[in-house]
């Protein structure tokens, strides 16, 4: 009797070769992460496309000039302090987020609840931070399809207080076409983050992945929650910093 | 071999999630904000002290920075430094295509520019 098997007999046990996950990834995971790359490409196209605006305009409304105020503090004077109080926000949330999934290895119940809940009300704070920038532009006369304007007043003089070199109302509109449709994507991506951390947080609280054994769950609607805060890391450095 | 699939949630879960502990996610976190910070540094007390001036050098400062916390947050918040070389690239490669877009963008930017030129402001006074 041989024993020998031919090559091509062999069992192979290589990670392609079948019989195993060769990602090591679950299935709804990397559908996560797959919808997140498609994602991006959206933000992506959003942001390149202010980009090519901007670069291809002479000139562009200043944001040190257009985003100085802190609701309920100043209304002018100060750029970058209160996106900067909104950056801090959601990188903290994002922070919690990490913590309940590492608290959801360790199957730890109580730990992933509370984590959770911070997330959601990090997330919750940063929209109503976005609320008051928002509320704050539209009185004075930004929104889509709208720029600042006065009566009997010339719009080069209207929008003086918003540029540093030449006017322009194009480039006025444009920014301000821009600014309300990226934010506002990406705030709309918020609001379904914290909804769905809301879901995942009420189905900790039944026991829902205790029973399953596993808090798999938490794991992606954080990968979610990451990406919302990746795209507000890009937003961040093209519409306040550059 | 049929003992070798091991596509159990659980045993996934606890096979190549040891990569990230608290204080690693702490550490993470100050990098972030250590960036964010200089990014305000250089922003309000270099370009706005007139240290430096606004321009195309600035403004590559600020998207490296970004770039870097991007790699951050996808790396160790994400976890994707951890997962398989094979993942990570059907994650990342595509990314290819959106440097591809930049460039096109950045050409007809140029096009239009060009051509915005002999009418900076409209409508015309």
């Amino acid at each position: 009797m041989s024993t020998t098997v031919s090559q091509l007999d062999e069992v192979k046990t290589g990670r392609w070769s079948g019989g195993k996950s060769p990602f090591n990834v679950e299935y709804g995971k990397i559908m996560m992460w797959f919808f997140l790359t498609s994602d991006a490409f959206t933000f992506s196209a959003f942001l390149i496309y202010y980009g090519t605006q901007r670069f291809a305009h002479l000139t562009w409304p200043d944001p040190d000039k257009v985003f100085q105020s802190i609701p309920f503090v100043a209304d002018h004077g100060y750029p970058l302090v209160f996106v900067g109080i909104m950056t801090f926000i959601l990188i903290m949330s994002s922070v919690t987020m990490v913590l309940a999934v590492e608290a959801g290895h360790r199957r730890s119940k109580k730990e992933v609840v509370w984590w959770m809940v911070a997330t959601i009300i990090g997330g919750l704070m940063f929209i109503g931070c976005q609320a008051l920038e928002w509320t704050h532009l539209h009185h004075q006369g930004f929104w889509w399809g709208h720029i600042p304007t006065q009566e009997g007043v010339s719009p080069e003089v209207a929008l003086a207080p918003y540029f540093t070199k030449e006017i322009s109302e194009v480039s006025a509109l444009q920014f301000a076409n821009l600014f309300f449709t990226i934010t506002g994507f990406h705030g709309f991506h918020v609001s379904v983050g914290i909804l769905l951390n809301i879901i995942v947080l009420g189905m900790v609280l039944a026991n829902t992945f205790e029973r399953r054994g596993s808090y798999l769950m938490v794991e992606k609607v954080g990968l979610y929650w990451h990406f919302v805060d990746l795209v507000w890391v890009f937003v961040f450095t093209f519409f306040y910093l550059v | 071999m049929v003992s070798q699939h091991n596509d159990t949630v659980e045993h996934e879960g606890a096979e190549h999630h040891d990569g990230m502990t608290k204080g690693k996610i702490w550490r993470v976190f100050f990098y972030l904000l250590a960036l964010t910070a200089l990014e305000f540094f250089i922003a309000l007390a270099l370009v706005h002290g007139g240290v430096i001036e606004k321009g195309l050098g600035v403004n590559i400062v600020y998207i490296i920075l970004t770039l870097l916390k991007a790699y951050y947050i996808v790396a160790y918040f994400m976890h994707l430094k951890y997962e398989t070389f094979g993942f990570i690239m059907s994650i990342t490669i595509v990314f290819l295509f959106i440097i591809y877009f930049i460039v096109l963008m950045l050409t007809e930017g140029t096009y239009l520019k060009s051509h915005y030129n002999p009418f900076p402001f409209w409508p015309n006074p």
